[in-house]
Order: C-alpha cells, then sequence, then structure tokens
C-alpha cells in the first residue's frame, strides 16, 4: 500500500467518523441545552427513536427527506414536551420521568415501526470528493450542518443575552426569576428544543447516516449522548468534538473489516469483530470515570439548579 | 360564579393514592394503548386484548374443562387449552419476579439500577458456563442447579457491583453505567453462544444442557396425572417468591431495610445518623445484580439452552414491575404474574411489540397519574371581596 492509499484510507475512515457522529453530535448538543436550562432529560434514547422511526415512516409515505428530518424533530419536541410539562409543572423525579419517556418511545417506535421494517431505504445522492471518492451529498450537508450548528450553539449559550438568561436559569432560578426571566418557560422552551435535536438527530440516522428502521435502531445511542454531556462539561464545542470521536469508535468494527489493512483486519477473524462492537459502550463508562476525576479535580461542570424543581417562594436553589 | 378551583399540595400521601393510581393507570394505559393498536393497524383493540387474556391466562371454560379433567384423572380434553396459559405465564413470571426485586432493593435507596437485564444475561451466562462446561453430566439434578443457581448469583452480584462502586466512589451515574453494561452483556453473550467457543457447529447454541442442568417440569409427571401433559410450569417460581418473602423481611423488619430506606430519602440525614454510604450504595447494588442473577440462572435452566435469542427486555420489565408495585415485594408477585401472563399472550399476537409498548404507556401513566394525586382540588367560594376587585379591574 503506497502513501497515497493510506491518506485516502485514513479520510475515508474520517469520513465515516464524521457520519456516523452526526446524529450523536445533535442530540447531546440538544441535551446540553435542556442541561444548563436545569432540566434533566433522560428520555434521549426514547426521543431518538420516536425521531428516528416517525422520520423514516414520513419519508416512507412521502418521498421527502427534509419533510422526514421535520418531522423526527418534531416527534422528538413532543415527547419533549410531556417530559417538560410532568417534571416543570408538576416537578415531579426528573430521572423517572425520563426513564417513562425513554420506554414509551422505545415501545411506541417498536410497534408503529412495524410496517416499515426492511423496507427500501432512501438512495443517496453521490457526490465526487477529493480524496474519499463518491459519498453521499445528504451525508456531507449533514455533517456541514453540524459543524456550523455547534458553534453557533456555543456562542448563543455564551455571549448572547438569552443565552445567559439559559444558563442563570440552570445556575440559580430566584436569582434569575427576580431578574424578570421567566424560569418556567425558559425551561420549557430549551427542554422542547433538547427534544428536537434528538428527534432530528434520530432521524438523520434513519434517513441519512445509517439509512432504513429496524427495532431498537439507535441501540443506546441516546443514552451514550447523555454521558458525553457530562464528559463535554455541558460546552457544545465539545460536545461536537466528543460525538465525532464516539462516531469513529462506532464506525472502527466497520472499517477494520476493510481488507486493505492486512495487519488489523476483522475480514477473516468475526470474533474480534464481535468484541469490537462493545467498544462504545466501554469507552462511555471510561469516559464517565475521566470526567468524574476531572470534575473533581476542577470542580466544574454541572449547572448548579440541574435536577432541581422551582418553585417561587421556595427554599433552596 | 362564585366559586373557584384552587389547587394545593397534600401534605402527606395516603397509602390509598398509590394502589388507586396503580389500577388507575392500568386501565388509562389500555385506553391509550387501544388507540395506538388502532394507529397500527389493529381493527378491534377490544377483541385483542380479550386473546392476549385467553392466551396469557386462558379462559373460564379452560379452567372449568382443566379442573374436571383433573378431577376425572383424565388428560385435557381437546380443543381446551385447560391449565396451559396459566403454566406458560407461571414459568414467565418467575425470571420477572426476580429481576423485579432486583429494581424494588435497589429503587428502595433510590439507586437507578436499569442494568438488570445485563446483569441477567450474565448470570445465564456464568450458570450455562458451570452446567456446560465445568460440572460432569451425571452431577445430580439438585446438586447441579444448585452450582448453577449459585454461579448465576455470583456473576449477577459482580456485574451489579461495578456500577455501584463507581457510584459510591466517584459518584458516576449509574443509570448510564448499567445501561451500557446492559449492552456489553448482550454482545458478550453473543460472542459466546453465536460466533464464540460455546457456538456448537453452526448452530448458534450451546445445544441442548444435561438434563441435570434443567428444571424439572411437571410435564414429566404426566404418566400418573394425565392432566400434567405439555405444563412446562417448573419449581423456578418458588424461587422467585421465595426471595420476594425473604426482602420483604429484609426491608420492613431489619434494622438494614430501615438504613437503606433513609440513604434513599435523605442521603445527608443518613450521614449524619452514622450510617455508611458507600457501602451500602456497593451492597445492594450487588444484592441487586445478584437478584437479575438469579433470574439469568432460572431462565437458561428453564430454556434448556443458550443461544443468541436469550430474552431481551425482562429487566425493563422488571423496572415497570417495580414501579406498578409501589417497591413492595408482596404486591410484585401479583404484578409480575399479571405481566407474565401480558408477556405468554402478546406473543403469537399481530402486531408485535404489543407489550412493550403497553409497558412503556403504563408506567407512563402511573408515573403521571400518582402526581396528579399529590395535589388536591378544592372547589371554594369566592371572598366577596376578591370579586368586586375582579369585577373592577375589568369594567
Amino acid at each position: 500500500m503506497n502513501a497515497n492509499e493510506l491518506t485516502s484510507l485514513a479520510a475515508i475512515i474520517l469520513f465515516g467518523a464524521l457520519v456516523s457522529g452526526s446524529p450523536l453530535l445533535f442530540a447531546t448538543i440538544g441535551e446540553i441545552f435542556a442541561e444548563r436550562s436545569g432540566v434533566m432529560n433522560l428520555g434521549l434514547e426514547g426521543m431518538m427513536l420516536v425521531g428516528a422511526m416517525s422520520g423514516f415512516a414520513v419519508w416512507a409515505n412521502t418521498g421527502g427527506m427534509a419533510l422526514g428530518l421535520l418531522a423526527g424533530a418534531a416527534l422528538g419536541a413532543l415527547f419533549a414536551l410531556l417530559h417538560a410539562f410532568i417534571t416543570i409543572t408538576l416537578r415531579a423525579d426528573q430521572v423517572v420521568s425520563g426513564l417513562a419517556i425513554t420506554f414509551l418511545g422505545t415501545g411506541l417506535a417498536s410497534i408503529l415501526g412495524q410496517p416499515y421494517v426492511g423496507l427500501r431505504v432512501p438512495q443517496p445522492t453521490s457526490l465526487e470528493l477529493p480524496l474519499i471518492g463518491s459519498a453521499a451529498a445528504e451525508q456531507v450537508a449533514l455533517i456541514v450542518l453540524g459543524v456550523i450548528f455547534a458553534p453557533l450553539a456555543g456562542y448563543y449559550l455564551n455571549h448572547t443575552r438569552p443565552g445567559l438568561n439559559l444558563r442563570s436559569v440552570g445556575e440559580y432560578p430566584a436569582a434569575a426569576d427576580s431578574l424578570g426571566v421567566n424560569v418556567a418557560a425558559t425551561r420549557y422552551a430549551y427542554v422542547l428544543f433538547g427534544g428536537a435535536l434528538s428527534g432530528f438527530g434520530g432521524a438523520a440516522m434513519s434517513l441519512v447516516t445509517d439509512p432504513g428502521w429496524v427495532d431498537g435502531k439507535t441501540s443506546g445511542l441516546g443514552w451514550i449522548a447523555v454521558a458525553l454531556v457530562i464528559f463535554a462539561s455541558w460546552d457544545p464545542m465539545r460536545g461536537m468534538w466528543v460525538s465525532f470521536f464516539f462516531g469513529l469508535l462506532r464506525r472502527l468494527p466497520l472499517d477494520l473489516q476493510n481488507p486493505a489493512l492486512p495487519l488489523i483486519s476483522t475480514a477473516n477473524n468475526p470474533q474480534i469483530g464481535r468484541m469490537m462492537d462493545m467498544l462504545p459502550y466501554f469507552a462511555t463508562i471510561f469516559i464517565l470515570i475521566l470526567g468524574s476525576r476531572k470534575a473533581m479535580r476542577k470542580r466544574m461542570g454541572a449547572p448548579a439548579a440541574l435536577g432541581n424543581p422551582y418553585v417561587r417562594g421556595e427554599r433552596g436553589l | 360564579m362564585n366559586y373557584r378551583i384552587r389547587i394545593e399540595t397534600r401534605a402527606e400521601n395516603p397509602a390509598w393514592v398509590g394502589v388507586i393510581s396503580s389500577i388507575l393507570g392500568v386501565a388509562l394505559s389500555l385506553i391509550v394503548g387501544g388507540f395506538v393498536l388502532r394507529a397500527a393497524g389493529s381493527a378491534d383493540p377490544i377483541a385483542t386484548y380479550r386473546e392476549i387474556f385467553k392466551e396469557g391466562f386462558g379462559a373460564p371454560a379452560d379452567w372449568q374443562a382443566g379442573a374436571s379433567a383433573l378431577l376425572a384423572n383424565e388428560p385435557c380434553p381437546k380443543g381446551m387449552l385447560c391449565f396451559g396459559p396459566l403454566s406458560d405465564t407461571l414459568v414467565k413470571t418467575a425470571p420477572i419476579l426476580l429481576t423485579a426485586l432486583a429494581c424494588i432493593i435497589a429503587f428502595r435507596m433510590k439507586l437507578w439500577n436499569i442494568g438488570a437485564d445485563g446483569q441477567m444475561f450474565l448470570g445465564a451466562w456464568a450458570a450455562t458456563g458451570v452446567a456446560v462446561f465445568l460440572l460432569p453430566k451425571e452431577t445430580p439434578r439438585v446438586l447441579m442447579l444448585t452450582a448453577m443457581a449459585l454461579a448465576g448469583i455470583l456473576a449477577g452480584l459482580v456485574y451489579g457491583a461495578i456500577p455501584g462502586f463507581l457510584k459510591a466512589r466517584l459518584n458516576i451515574n449509574e443509570i448510564i453505567t448499567t445501561l451500557m453494561l446492559n449492552y456489553i452483556a448482550y454482545k458478550m453473550l453473543e460472542f459466546f453462544v453465536v460466533v464464540g467457543p460455546w457456538s456448537i457447529g453452526d448452530f448458534e447454541s450451546t445445544g441442548r444442557f444435561p438434563t441435570p442442568a434443567t428444571w424439572p417440569r411437571l410435564t414429566e409427571l404426566s404418566k400418573q396425572i394425565p392432566i400434567t401433559a405439555g405444563l412446562t410450569i417448573h419449581p423456578g417460581i418458588f424461587l422467585g417468591i421465595a426471595a420476594a418473602f425473604i426482602l420483604a423481611w429484609a426491608l420492613y423488619r431489619s434494622r438494614w431495610g430501615y438504613e437503606i430506606r433513609v440513604v434513599g430519602n435523605n442521603p445527608k440525614a443518613a450521614k449524619y445518623a452514622g450510617i455508611n454510604l458507600s457501602r451500602n450504595i456497593i451492597l445492594v447494588m450487588a444484592l441487586s445484580g445478584a437478584l437479575a442473577g438469579l433470574a439469568g440462572m432460572n431462565e437458561a435452566a428453564a430454556l434448556r439452552e443458550l443461544n443468541g435469542r436469550f430474552p431481551r427486555g425482562y429487566g425493563f420489565t422488571g423496572v415497570i414491575i417495580a414501579w406498578l408495585a409501589r417497591l413492595n415485594p408482596m404486591a410484585a408477585i401479583f404484578v409480575s404474574f399479571l405481566f407474565g401472563g401480558l408477556l405468554v399472550g402478546t406473543k403469537l399476537i399481530q402486531p408485535q411489540g404489543i407489550a412493550s409498548m403497553l409497558q412503556g404507556v403504563i408506567l407512563f401513566v402511573v408515573v403521571g397519574t400518582e402526581l396528579l394525586f399529590r395535589y388536591r382540588i378544592l372547589l371554594e367560594k369566592k371572598e366577596p371581596a376578591a370579586q368586586t376587585e375582579a369585577g373592577d379591574a375589568q369594567p
């Protein structure tokens, strides 16, 4: 293998990592917004599954890719609305409600998605790229969208007035309330926004990155996104980097089947391939351990009011 | 109108709230589920429910036929199900009761162990390893099953203790770690029995266990009692019921049960009272894992082989049962039986996935209704002063 081929192979692997990390990027940043406003939404997996299923269903019935992505986002937001109502208005435990969202989303996606299992999948528009060769235009567009979106989200959060309000609601809602920020409305808005982003991420998965619908499509990706939020210290730009890194891990078993890599190829060794499937899950636990060490050292990270309902006039953050 | 509706928080939560919201939750879930079934293309949701019940528990006519056949010492009449559905349901009740107990003990301490599924897989894996690859085939049945149970318990215990340790020492969210460990357990079992060292040829299975490593079934008595022909019910259910009684005693009658309840309700108070937090976290997660591991052994010995189709999701069913049973081990026996019927009843019915959908809806509605009961709605007379004020504001 000469240098040119090697560069091209590296580019292909990198492109694959960006593609498979993109759905994760949207879900992770969505959850960052919700958690920065003080609401933890553990329903990510359920919202992604519902988004993936409904996005695929809309595409299958109408043929509109953009329409499918929008439907995924809308359904994600709808489920987030349930979570918002139960945790913000009724002030229930955010953990239990999030779990219930995941159960509900998984079950609904499983039953309503049944007619769409194994159906024909969206055909990508071919695009010639240097080094990589032919690639799907939709995938390139998704990556570009993610790479533009992450810094914008970071700027919004850290350098704008509404971003400041959002952070203040998550850090010290009583103070924000006294300055005239509507705590409940702000939290509703960002929980919905986060839900829309994870629904969009799910739809992107079933339409663009891994086209097709099967039961349990996301295979734990939503939960990985929850973990990535912690590792990214609630910062959108870091969220983008770790999402792409996890995209690489998720792709690795596939990439290693490439017979062009004679030494480490798993093409003749399916057993190693099976073991590699565990990698993203091990890595998630590993980064949580790393993250906990860092959090202890620098005392940074979580919004102070994360997980606490706010009632005007009651004690506590 | 000089009445208005006022909503206020209940000062205390009376016991009936739990019972009512569980019942209301199930009823409401059936209604919501009916709409979902309609949307999924089922013409008559009520008929679907009726069929699920018949498949899961049998119809009164079946029980009658079974009872009279039992008295007459005859086999089950043709065309009747007799006790078949009940027997199948009890077989499925055993593992989900054990995973529900695993969730109950952890949830009592507000430790969200969502990993009973993975712990169960590991228990099944360890039990199989002992039965098929370690002990000789001629080991007496009691000894073999005991060894398998111990192996399952031990494997689940270790697998549960890992997230417990991470939570206690590094404060790592146990929900995420237990879930990740689920996926790792699925992949590991797949590795061993589908492509790996335990797979026999291309069957993607360990092959049939030696007889001593399987639960004795009631059907083995069909020579003496003809009605038992085909009944797969086995003593595993007693393991679950015994575990429920022991857990109930430990939770309500022992000092330790009181301790973990205090830790769950108020960790700070527990710390000041001198309760060792991190030791209890690890211990409870380990015990939770042990119960789930026992569920895995139980299911493996009932299925009589281990293959890539080992059932997923019993750990999640356990979460919902635990919640519906209000974390009460005795109530969990009853709820598990109902859910066992749901699992058996929905096995053959289209569309598939009814069970998981209903479970999701049930959990959601139960959480929701319980919250609504947290508030009391009062209808009270408006004070005249308030009325004139309102009138002034809007001329």
